[in-house]
């Protein structure tokens, strides 16, 4: 028996540090009259995005007999959606989310997630109440802000708005990577590899970093810029080697949203993965009506490893899947 | 040899790159939020010893290197082969200087030596840790300083050239730390 794993990947020092986080942040919430709202782990929908593997399970009981297939959420976006639909207002949560395939020194498979949404916030309103968390949370200095376009041209003087594909493929090649490039087709893989490899170990080192207006193709759900249609309302931030958070100005057109999905499955056909059925629900609501608004998902286990200067997530999670 | 998928990289893992087997040192999966996931993995080159950084794109695999380390006992040198024997089967292997390289200079008749075989060829000797050797030439002049200020370079049997302190003296046998290459110990 002594060589079962028994004890927490975390220190119990660490975990009471991780508490105070988390009441820290409900305070914060709470000042700023968003209040904290709970929505299903499970669901019977699930996301089209090509990069997310969802774990999936049933629930077989009363008018279920046969089973109803059930997915754990990789992100509370859709159910806040249609609560924000449905006229909550301002609304955080603090949830599980769960990413199969993902494990690593920032990743284990289930993981803690802040999300909150502001009604009437651009994405820039947004990161500014970010970067006060932050400051709050962190006691760090104001956030720089830098466009996609910008780290790409100042690190890599590239324009990833405008390079072709074989000249991206030339610029991978020079930093190493021609046995990835040969077999890409498009551009986004390529400008992903060299932002998370080149870029990111060089931004937000000292002070955190929000790289916004991210190209349309990378959109996700985030409305495109009304002044250039070539990049999209989406950020994220960079904290000392790790990506912290991924907000958006939210998309609020049904039509466009669902034709996003679409176009996630064909990707998914190309790639042999196998298609997601769009979640309706979350469609209808968009379709009744998604009030102007901004959202952001933050990883709180990372902000955790921050706060207690750790190198590992398992280092501040009571016990890793290792564990589980 | 089978197809690993990234999935299955760990440490020790042997695998085929440029044509070389290497072994991985570490896997670390960098993944955006939203976007492709990728590998990026240390490695050593077994052939000529390199450690390199090489990313792969998750979920891609890449060919099984056949490599195994085998432990055997060094017996002698016919100065263009090291024949070393497997002490259960007595069954035995020659390397030859590539695959000793440097660590020729400390092979010692009946220590025990890893065998690194790449298609069931040797490819590298590893020695122990530790080994004894009797050293041949050393400045015998200086004595008196027990501490040992910077010590003073001795020959071996072998020719490897050690720093020694300086009350050691030729005909005496030092421990040494293959590793390092550094004096260890004399020993009695």
């Amino acid at each position: 028996m002594n060589e079962v794993k028994w004890a927490p990947s975390a220190q119990i020092e660490t975990l009471k540090q991780r508490a105070a986080v988390l009441a820290s942040i409900r305070s914060f919430f709470a000042e700023r009259d968003v209040y904290e709202v709970e929505t299903p782990s499970l669901s019977q929908a699930s996301v089209t995005d090509v990069h997310l593997a969802t774990f999936s399970t049933q629930f077989v009981g009363p008018s279920y007999a046969q089973g109803l297939p059930l997915y754990l959420q990789t992100s509370p976006e859709f159910a806040m959606k249609r609560l924000l639909a449905a006229g909550s207002g301002a609304i955080y949560q603090i949830s599980k989310a769960f990413r199969n395939e993902e494990s690593g020194r920032h990743h284990n498979p289930e993981f803690t997630m802040l999300e909150w949404y502001r009604p009437g916030f651009d994405e820039h309103l947004l990161m500014d109440e970010i970067d006060a968390l932050m400051q709050c949370i962190l006691s760090c200095d104001k956030a720089q802000r830098i466009s996609y376009q910008a780290a790409f041209q100042q690190y890599l003087s590239i324009d990833p708005l405008t390079i072709e594909l074989e000249s991206l493929k030339a610029v991978c090649a020079e930093y190493g990577y021609k046995d990835i490039a040969d077999e890409e087709t498009t551009i986004d893989p390529l400008l992903q590899l060299l932002f998370c490899m080149e870029i990111e170990p060089q931004i937000g080192q000292d002070i955190p970093c929000f790289v916004y207006h991210f190209p349309a193709s990378q959109a996700a759900l985030a409305k495109l810029n009304e002044q250039d249609k070539r990049v999209a309302g989406r950020f994220e931030l960079y904290y000392k080697g790790m990506e912290l958070a991924n907000g958006f100005n939210e998309l609020t057109d049904a039509e466009e949203q669902s034709k996003r999905f679409d176009e996630d499955n064909l990707q998914r056909q190309q790639m042999n993965l196998p298609t997601v059925d769009k979640d309706m629900r979350f469609l209808a609501a968009l379709d009744q009506g998604l009030p102007n608004c901004a959202g952001v998902a933050l990883g709180i286990d990372r902000l955790v490893m921050l706060a207690t200067d750790k190198r590992e997530i398992k280092e501040v999670i009571a016990f890793d899947i290792e564990r589980a | 040899m089978a197809n690993y998928s990234t999935n299955e990289f760990k440490g020790g893992l042997k695998i085929m790159i440029d044509g070389e087997p290497c072994t991985i040192l570490e896997n670390e999966m960098v993944k955006p939020g939203k976007g492709q996931a990728f590998n990026r993995v240390k490695i050593r080159k077994l052939i000529s010893g390199k450690v390199l950084e090489k990313t792969f794109k998750s979920g891609d695999s890449v060919e099984g290197a056949d490599v195994m380390e085998t432990d055997l006992a060094y017996l002698y040198t016919d100065g263009e082969f090291w024949h070393f024997m497997n002490n259960d089967t007595f069954e035995q292997i020659a390397a030859d200087e590539k695959a000793l390289g440097d660590n020729v200079k400390w092979l010692v008749e009946n220590d025990v030596c890893t065998i690194t075989l790449w298609n069931g060829n040797p490819i590298a000797v590893t020695p122990p840790n530790f080994v004894e050797l009797e050293i041949t030439d050393t400045d015998p002049g200086l004595k008196g300083d027990t501490a040992g200020t910077g010590g003073k370079p001795a020959t071996l049997t072998t020719g490897a050239v050690v720093r020694v302190p300086l009350f050691v003296q030729i005909g005496e046998v030092i421990k040494v730390d293959t590793r390092t290459g550094e004096y260890v110990s004399r020993v009695k």
